[in-house]
């Protein structure tokens, strides 16, 4: 574990701690953006650079101001003074075994047991080539549901609309 | 001759070496590597905000004869009567912010608020590291995603307006900060899709590269800027426009709109922190004009391939053309009035988005035709293509902002 | 089409800046301390005092009517009136103002005070250049600094300075005229009296001749009754 390594997951596992316990939902949002960037550092650290500088583009720059914006138009930011969560042991339980679920798949793959990848750097040419080739499925269903998503949203705004007429 | 001027062109990069040698070698590695990076950051944070500091003082002159006036001449050295025609108004102005009193208003988020300066200033310094100011003179070559990297960094900027309009806990400020990032995720889509024609014609995201690919000569003069072809003219527009939205310049000024929210997102501000703010506005511009240069302007490439333009430095023609796109900036804010909010909207999605749409098209068609066509063919053909949709898209626009329906008036 | 507009307004504005370097129409500007344009006839800044005479103390129009400092909007005029009286540009015998203060922060140069004076006392000065350093002595202004000659009101408003002479020559002609008048008056007053006086003089001894005798003779009894 090198030195940049304990600084950049400290601060990815803090900054997610202060997500879950802050009391005002911006800070949480604010703190939720600093684990993002954390975990860009993290795939830097690791070499995907590309990875790296789209997860800052896209979580960074597009879901905080997403997430910031839902809180803002949905409720008051104020604090409200009521206890703190029930019973925090629901929570642990379903974060545990989300865990548990997570490392064993990852331990039962055949990725952890492979060497270093043999391919050296992946350059983007080949990230693109390969979305376009073996993985355009997938992209074309996430395209989907995207812009399902956005009709959705845009369904949403037009009925508010008429019902202000 | 030419082999001075070449040593003059290295001259940072030799300067630099000169420095690094002056290092015991017994030096540890890890101390080497951050020397050589003080010695790249330095110039860096001592140039543009020198630039910054000297924008500032031009804009306010070149306004102020824009509109009949003689502008600010009269700051010189203290105590004599020598006033270098006002130039030495941006000390003063400096050490007025420096030992202003720093007001934080009793409702703020303190913490937040006194981050936000800090997180907008930073990401927008980043993005200096991947352009190249010059010959072998980029900051941080990143071969596989410097684009991305421009990108990634100038979109976090958003969050920090966010901060600051937020933790300032005032109308004026909020409405400041929603309006500046519903304007910066309405124009980063227009600003991304029209740098990406030419990352498409060039197939990479390396910024050296893209300036490389633009070195070719056409008719043994003139050089193969992207500016030069249909898609790139169209591009290099779009992306102003674009830039200038995303810098929050007139006539996108509406984030800070004076008349309407006082200072926007920045009303709560004073003293040091109020100029940085300022400061990160101008540099994220500066940034945004390097890269469109990089882009579609030849970076550091003189215009034309001919003995004497070529002599002059690398460097001295980046920060030349970046000098020109301000002038172009700062005129453009003493001609334009500021856009209403609905006005802006229906600008980036209804005309910039399908432009910059389209010039995609037509960069992939004006790649795919590049051998079956001739140039002189090819160039009038994607032209028409980008000019009919043009004019039709203006047309309809036109008559949009020439109505105008008073409701309440 | 689309950005015609935007060019023909860059168009402008350039002609605007080549020309702030040559054409001296598109430099407007004057730089002020060095540089003065002539004061407007009509500017106003702040009143002051008019006198007639050598000592301005004494030559002050100002008759402590007190009008102007109740119809001050902002009501910064102060004014103690004086205990004895004096004589006036006409002649007449007037009360005078011991104090005279104006709040120079809190007057709002509206000029009511010279509307509704009259004596034509009280005037709008053209000086603007009133800052001070001390601002709460510095900012009152006393009937000594207040007070400037009539020749100063002529210089910077001469025509408005020319009525108000008019105005007061016809304001002395008439109280000379009335003056006369009430001279003439006294004197044919003086002269009526003096001539009834005399007429009853010259009718006494008239009347005096039949009636002296009267008590004396008791044997003019008819006589006598209707005298009674
Ligand atoms: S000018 Fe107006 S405010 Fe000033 S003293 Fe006269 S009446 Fe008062
Ligand atoms: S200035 Fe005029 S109105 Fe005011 S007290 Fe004197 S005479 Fe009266």
């Amino acid at each position: 574990m090198t030195l940049p390594f304990a600084i950049i997951a400290g601060l990815t596992v803090g900054s997610a701690i202060a997500a879950m316990s802050l009391r005002n939902l911006v800070h949480c949002a604010l703190s939720l953006v600093l684990t993002f960037a954390g975990l860009a550092g993290l795939y830097l650290q690791l070499n995907a650079e590309f990875v790296g500088f789209t997860q800052i583009l896209v979580y960074v720059g597009a879901v905080s101001i997403l997430i910031v914006f839902a809180i803002l138009l949905t409720r008051s930011t104020e604090p409200k003074d009521e206890p703190a969560t029930v019973t925090p042991w629901i929570g642990i339980a379903v974060a545990i075994s989300a865990f548990l679920t997570m490392a064993l798949a990852v331990l039962a793959s055949p990725v952890g047991k492979r060497a270093a990848s043999p391919m050296g750097e992946v350059s983007v040419k080949t990230l693109g080539q390969k979305l376009m080739t073996d993985y355009v499925l997938p992209l074309e269903v996430m395209a989907l549901l995207l812009t399902a998503a956005m009709l959705g949203a845009v369904i949403i705004a037009m009925k508010d609309k008429e019902g202000s007429r | 001759m030419a082999e001075l001027f070449a040593k003059l062109d290295a001259l940072p990069v030799t300067l630099k070496h000169l420095l690094m040698g002056l290092l015991p070698g017994a030096t540890p590695e890890w101390l080497v590597s951050v020397v050589s990076a003080v010695l790249t950051i330095t110039p860096i944070l001592a140039v543009f905000p020198l630039m910054f500091a000297l924008t500032t003082v031009i804009e306010r002159k070149g306004l102020g004869r824009i509109q009949n006036r003689i502008g600010p001449n009269r700051v010189g050295i203290p105590l004599t009567d020598i006033r270098l025609y006002g130039f030495g108004q941006f000390i003063a102005d400096g050490i007025k912010s420096l030992i202003k009193e720093d007001v934080v208003p009793r409702a703020a988020d303190k913490v937040v608020h006194f981050l936000a300066p800090i997180a907008l200033l930073i990401p927008v310094l980043l993005t200096y590291s991947v352009l190249p100011f010059g010959k072998s003179m980029v900051p941080l070559d990143l071969p596989q995603t410097g684009l991305l990297f421009f990108f990634a960094v100038g979109a976090s900027t958003e969050l920090s307006v966010f901060m600051a309009g937020w933790s300032s806990r005032n109308k004026y400020s909020l409405l400041g900060a929603m309006r500046a990032i519903a304007q910066m995720v309405s124009y980063e889509i227009p600003l991304i899709l029209s740098s990406l024609t030419v990352v498409m014609i060039t197939g990479t995201l390396s910024l050296t590269a893209i300036v490389q690919s633009q070195s070719g000569v056409h008719f043994g003069f003139l050089h193969n800027w992207h500016l030069f072809t249909p898609w790139g003219l169209v591009g290099f527009f779009l992306f102003l426009t674009a830039a200038a939205a995303e810098a929050n310049r007139t006539p996108f000024d509406l984030p800070e709109a004076e008349s309407e929210i006082i200072a926007g997102y920045f009303t709560e501000y004073s003293g040091f922190k109020f100029a940085i703010f300022f400061l990160a506005e101008y540099l994220g511009l500066f940034a945004m004009c390097g890269l469109g240069i990089t882009l579609f302007l030849g970076g550091w490439l003189p215009p034309l391939n001919i003995a004497p333009l070529t002599w002059i430095p690398s460097w001295c023609w980046f920060l030349g053309k970046l000098s020109a796109l301000i002038v172009l900036f700062i005129w453009l804010r003493g001609t334009l009035p500021r856009l209403r909010t609905d006005q802006l909207m229906a600008f980036a999605w209804k005309f910039l988005l399908p432009m910059t749409l389209i010039n995609l098209v037509v960069a992939a068609l004006w790649y795919l035709l590049r051998d079956s066509l001739p140039l002189y063919a090819r160039w009038p053909l994607c032209f028409a293509m980008l000019a009919v949709p043009y004019w039709l898209l203006g047309r309809g626009f036109e008559a949009k902002f020439t109505k105008r329906e008073y409701r309440y008036a | 089409m689309l950005g015609t507009g935007i060019l023909k307004g860059m168009l402008e504005t350039a002609k605007n800046f080549a020309g702030s370097y040559h054409d001296p129409a598109r430099l407007t500007t004057v730089e002020y301390p060095e540089q003065r344009i002539a004061s407007k006839e009509n500017a106003r800044q702040f009143p002051f005092l008019v006198h007639d005479t050598e000592d301005p103390m004494k030559g002050l129009r100002c008759v402590a009517c007190q009008i102007c400092e109740k119809e001050c909007p902002p009501q910064c005029i102060y004014i103690v009136k004086s205990k004895d009286k004096r004589a006036d540009y006409k002649g007449q015998m007037q009360l005078y103002p011991v104090t005279f203060d104006i709040d120079l922060s809190v007057c709002m140069s509206c000029q009511i005070c010279v509307e509704v004076c009259p004596f034509e006392s009280i005037k709008m000065d053209t000086e603007f250049e009133l800052s001070n350093t001390d601002r709460f002595g510095g900012l009152l202004v006393n009937k000594h600094q207040l007070a400037k000659s009539n020749d100063h009101y002529r210089k910077i408003h001469p025509s408005e300075a020319a009525a108000s002479d008019a105005a007061l020559a016809v304001e002395v002609a008439k109280a000379q005229a009335k003056a006369k008048a009430d001279v003439e008056a006294k004197a044919k007053a003086a002269a009526e009296a003096k001539a009834k006086a005399d007429a009853a003089a010259a009718a006494t001894p008239v009347g005096a001749v039949p009636s002296a005798p009267q008590p004396s003779s008791p044997a003019t009894g008819p006589a006598a009754a209707p005298a009674a």
